[in-house]
């Protein structure tokens, strides 16, 4: 081997180990950040935004409403915001007027609102629906399938659907008045 | 006789034999080599094994008194902890025959013993978290495991008071100093306790803990009582002070004042010891070690920890692990007790990875050693007693 | 950047500290292991070169001997303890106890612990083993395994593997076992190697040197435990995916039906019955310890059974399940199927399942009627003898007073109240009243003070509710591998030595030198078996402690 040979099978030994060195490194790297950025995600539920909402079908508890059932995939072409409640829930209770108020504008614009109740005896549902005069279909999930399909964490959680039937928003926690309208603003069909 | 008994006679049979033995031990000093048999050494040993023996009857039989492996309280753990540091002190004797080891081993099982009898003794039964052949194959490892890491703090210990400069006082021999005199501070505890015990003191005080209504029953007369407390038991001494606020959880108050009362007693007692020696405990000791070999000790030291380590990480990781996995539906879950695990792991491996790479031998090595049973000794006391998680004991 | 070649004519690596096939210390390169001064050679990785000790021209090159380095691993491994310790003051989030003054954390760290909790509070340690720096540094400890023992595995198995039996004579000389002989005769050679083999040492000899050697494979147990810890890290890593990692709870109460969560709405349970055991307090054992304690429960378990739904056109539909299969689950008793793992994690005892009232008239203390509330799903009206007629105004199953009046916690029923209206058959409107609040003031006020009728509680069934938890875990097998690596690992690097012998001609007599990682007393014994019959003299330990 000459000095000319030998030098050049160092160089290459050399720039050999860099890539080796490199290519350790940046898979180390990406796995740190990974899982990081995994772990450090609040958000673990399995639907986001820009996802195509589940369907479902559940029995509708509310006498104002002349729906019977609602299932969801029916609702395509209008927007739809989905609530999750229950009767006991403080800042459920708080946003209910402002749906209320907004809803039989936004119904002629085509957009639902369906508040599904997570309570567990109808008859509270019944009256809370008196209290606050509610017309909107409100569907009652006895056993938590829709919840769980969801899963949905505290509440109350709103999703925002629009006419195609895909996930715009996502809400946790009560809605204010203005919030709510732009939501509403945001899935009505053109 | 039931069950019962001749357990509580048998542990108190081990504990009179490891304390003959202790002084056979300690005839073997004045050997001209303290690794060949001397006669002494042999009866000591013979007496060791006696005595583990005995521990083991105690364990068997309370095993059939309560159905149960005895490792399910603080009273029976820590005599387990002890019985396993006997045990690990026979297999380094076995494999280095070093009977000097066995002059500091045995008095610091006894301490443990002692200071597990002073919890409760009664057998209880299993609460239904603990049911599963798993409780007593974790906690016996890890005991196990403990042991004989315990066992590179003796020899680590006894390099210290062999190797460091006892002819002026320096940082180094005052740290020495503060460690034995944590030694005295158990044997002030085993002491007062013993003594209360004896006159059958007993004092009842209630207190109010996040608006419930609580009591405590001390068994010394109060120095700290709890806080906001009064006295129930007509005639009771009032408490000097009351525990201060943040002192929390169940009888805090009354785990204050047993704590006061064994500094008390332990500085009491090492006053007493050091007036009679008039030089620190560790400089009269050492004369003693000459002829013991360090580099001998440092090997015990770095050994104990190659041997207790495995066995450590085996029971108290991955045993624990597979139980959490099956009891509480999780391997691991941050509980205080599963962190002292692995701060103690962590503590370990930095131990190996110093002398090995970094050449960390003799007396950093022997430093480390005494730190690492500091750790270990603080999951087995202030993290079940104060840190109270899912590992509660008392 | 040049190759070293030996005096033995071996070309070593650059970074060299002993010469990979006679040991010489290569001149020049003994402060990489701090030879310098000392008498006895550095044996740590056979001073082989370590790549990161001497390229150090580019970026990755740095980041590389960043991490090769013990003394950053020992760091990280130092910072970590002290981070684990520091979150134990406290409890952490999730084991603030039940009963504290409030369980959120804001609140609850500063009036417990006062200003210390609140600094823990702020510093976020309350939450300190899921944050992002807690993470980072464990996940460094990972990236330091690995590249450590990269960087130290190949040259130390290359330089195992090129050594010769001959050594240099210095090589010899600076080991701790060491000892020279002016006159052995080839018969004493012979025994002394058939007294190693005897002994199970692996004996090479070239031109008359002997090299014995035992447990070398014990060198590669660190190697072999680190690659258990990084099986156990990218396990950890793959948990965090929702594919690998199921973790839910759920609540059923007695008679009802719900879905498992985790399932995809595939299975539902039903709780048969909860079951609360304590010991008995006569049993002779256990009676001290009772009678100081209190009652100690011995049992808890629920019986359940297991439904698969049908193929269901979308979720939520009206149901149609088949019983899957019947559990016992208790503590340490987990029940799988599918995949999944049922555990028996909490419970709610008492809740109330139905009331019955019953409707009396005051006056003459009569009774109307009896009715009973199913609580789980009331009716509007109750239609009783005489024409009488009680409707429920309002229901609070779990009843409180709130600011602004009365309100129900959850719907959980476990402190019903009422708001009844009692209309009587020969009068317009209604008699009000409110009843409950059973478990804490147990009323029945009737807000006019003007009602004939009076509706009181008789009797009342309970039930309770079982709190279970649904696992699937697919990375624990990954675990237990990582696990069983590591354990096999430290035992094989723990428990066995490497422990060799060297015997190396020099003129007539001969050069012993012995060297292990541990247990030198035991291969000084070994040696002492060796040379016993001959006249070769036993070594001399040269290490200086005292």
């Amino acid at each position: 081997m000459s000095l000319e040979d030998r030098k050049a099978s160092k160089h290459k030994k050399k720039k050999q180990r860099l890539v080796f060195r490199a290519i350790i490194l940046s898979v180390l790297l990406g796995a740190i950040v990974y899982a990081l950025v995994d772990n450090l995600q609040k958000d673990k539920s399995i639907y986001k935004v820009g996802d195509e909402a589940p369907d479902f079908e559940l029995l509708q508890v509310n006498d104002n409403n002349e729906m019977e059932k609602v299932r969801l995939s029916e609702l395509r072409g209008k927007g739809v915001m989905l609530n999750f409640w229950a009767t006991y829930c403080d800042p459920c209770e708080a946003e209910m007027p402002y749906m209320q108020s907004l809803y039989p504008e936004y119904k002629e614009k085509g957009v639902e609102i369906v508040a599904v109740s997570l309570d567990g005896a109808e008859l509270r549902i019944n009256r809370f629906i008196e209290k606050y005069g509610l017309t909107f279909p409100i569907p009652h999930d006895k056993k938590d399938t829709v919840r769980e399909l969801y899963k949905v964490g505290p509440i109350p959680s709103t999703f925002f659907i629009n006419p195609e039937g895909v996930i715009v928003d996502k809400v946790e926690g009560a809605l204010t008045l203005e919030s709510l309208e732009g939501h509403l603003e945001e899935i009505t069909p053109q | 006789m039931d069950w019962f008994s001749i357990s509580s006679g048998a542990l108190y049979t081990a504990f009179i034999l490891y304390l003959i033995a202790t002084f056979f031990f300690g005839a073997t000093i004045k050997d001209k080599k303290t690794t060949h048999k001397g006669k002494s050494g042999t009866i000591g040993i013979a007496l060791t094994i006696a005595g583990l023996i005995a521990q083991l009857v105690y364990f068997i039989t309370r095993w059939i008194a309560s159905g149960h492996a005895p490792v399910s309280n603080m009273f029976e753990f820590v005599t387990s902890f002890g019985m396993g540091l006997v045990l690990a002190f026979l297999i380094l004797y076995f494999i280095y025959r070093i009977t000097v080891l066995g002059l500091f081993a045995l008095p610091i099982a006894m301490i443990l013993i002692a200071y597990a009898s002073m919890f409760p003794t009664e057998i209880a039964p299993l609460v239904p978290s603990l049911k599963s052949h798993w409780l007593y194959i974790h906690v016996t490892t890890v005991s196990l495991g403990n042991a004989i890491l315990a066992v590179s703090f003796v020899s680590g210990l006894i390099f210290l008071i062999r190797q460091i400069d006892q002819t002026v006082k320096n940082k180094k021999n005052i740290w020495l100093e503060l460690i034995i005199y944590s030694l005295f501070l158990f044997i002030g505890f085993i002491v007062i306790s013993s003594v209360f015990n004896a006159t059958n003191y007993e004092a009842v005080y209630g207190y109010q803990y996040n608006d419930k209504s609580y009591q405590s029953t001390y068994h010394m007369p109060p120095i700290a009582g709890p806080h906001n407390g009064e006295i129930l038991t007509p005639g009771a001494m009032k408490p000097l002070f009351e525990a201060p606020s943040w002192m929390h959880g169940k009888d805090a108050g009354q785990k204050l004042n047993t704590i006061i009362w064994s500094i008390m007693a332990g500085t009491l007692i090492y006053g007493i010891v050091r007036l009679v020696l008039r030089k620190r405990v560790g400089a009269a000791i050492q004369p003693y070690l000459n002829k013991t070999n360090p580099d001998m000790l440092d090997e015990v030291t770095y050994r104990a920890v190659t041997i207790g380590f495995p066995v450590f990480t085996l029971g108290g990781l991955i045993f624990a692990a597979i139980w959490a996995q099956i009891a509480w539906d999780r391997f691991w879950g941050w509980d205080p007790k599963e962190v002292w695990a692995l701060i103690t792991w962590f503590f370990y491996a930095a131990f190996l990875h110093l002398r090995l790479s970094r050449g960390w031998h003799g007396e950093k090595s022997a430093w480390l050693a005494v730190g690492g049973f500091a750790i270990i000794m603080f999951n087995i006391i202030v993290v079940n007693l104060v840190l109270a998680g899912l590992h509660s004991y008392a | 950047m040049k190759h070293i070649k030996c005096e033995c004519g071996h070309v070593n690596p650059e970074g060299t500290v002993l010469c990979e096939a006679c040991g010489k210390p290569i001149e020049g390169n003994q402060h990489i292991d701090g030879n310098d001064r000392k008498k006895l050679l550095n044996m740590r990785y056979e001073g082989s070169a370590r790549r990161s000790q001497t390229y150090n021209k580019s970026i990755i090159d740095k980041i590389w001997s960043f991490f090769s380095s013990v003394k950053v691993g020992v760091w990280l491994i130092v910072i970590a303890l002290v981070a684990s310790a520091i979150g134990t003051i406290y409890p952490q989030k999730m084991y603030i106890p039940a009963d504290a003054i409030s369980r959120d954390p804001s609140i609850f760290y500063e009036e417990t612990y006062g200003l210390t909790g609140k600094i823990f509070y702020q510093l976020g340690f309350h939450v300190l083993y899921s944050s992002w720096w807690y993470m980072l540094l464990i996940a460094l400890i990972g990236v330091s395994l690995v590249i450590c023992s990269l960087d130290r595995f190949v040259p130390l198995y290359k330089a195992l593997k090129r050594q010769k039996a001959k050594r240099h004579p210095s090589f010899l000389e600076r080991q701790r076992l060491f000892s020279q002989t002016d006159h052995v005769t080839d018969g004493e050679k012979e025994q002394v190697i058939q007294a190693l083999k005897k002994q199970k040492y692996k004996v090479r000899h070239e031109e008359g040197h002997i090299l014995a050697e035992k447990g070398r494979f014990s060198r590669w147990g660190p190697y072999v435990n680190h690659i258990g810890l990084i099986i156990i890290l990218l396990a950890a890593l793959l948990r965090t995916s929702s594919f690998m990692y199921i973790d839910e709870y759920v609540w059923v109460r007695e008679g009802e039906q719900t879905v498992i969560d985790g399932t995809d709405s595939q299975f539902y349970i039903e709780n048969k019955e909860f079951i609360l055991e304590t010991y008995d307090e006569n049993d002779e054992r256990f009676a001290e310890a009772i009678k100081k304690q209190g009652a100690i429960p011995s049992n808890f378990q629920t019986n359940v059974i297991i439904y698969k739904a049908k193929e269901q056109e979308v979720p939520g539909q009206e149901l149609e399940l088949e019983v899957y299969d019947e559990a016992e689950i208790y503590m340490n008793h987990p029940y799988k199927f599918e995949g999944y793992t049922l555990y028996q994690a909490g419970y709610q005892l008492n809740e109330f399942t139905t009331m019955t009232f019953a409707v009396t008239d005051i006056n003459n203390n009569e009774q109307i009627d009896q009715f009973m509330i199913d609580l789980t799903n009331p009716q509007e009206t109750y239609e009783l003898n005489d024409g009488f007629r009680v409707m429920i105004s309002e229901y609070y199953p779990e009843y409180y007073m709130s600011d602004n009046g009365p309100d129900s916690r959850t719907d959980n029923t476990k402190n019903p109240a009422f708001v009844f209206a009692v209309s009587t058959p020969d009068s317009e409107g209604a008699e009000v009243s409110f009843v409950g609040d059973y478990m804490n003031t147990p009323t029945n006020f009737d807000a006019t003070g003007e009602n004939d009728y009076r509706v009181e509680l008789i009797d009342a069934e309970m039930h309770n509710v079982s709190g279970l938890t649904v696992r699937r875990d697919y990375t624990l097998p990954l675990f237990g591998l990582g696990a069983a690596i590591f354990m096999i690992g430290v035992m094989q690097g723990m428990y066995w030595q490497h422990r060799r012998i060297w015997v190396n001609v020099k003129g007539d007599g001969v050069l012993l030198a012995g060297h292990t990682n541990k247990n030198w007393f035991g291969l000084k014994k070994d040696i002492e078996k060796v040379i016993s019959d001959t006249s070769i003299n036993q070594v001399i330990d040269q290490q200086e402690l005292d």
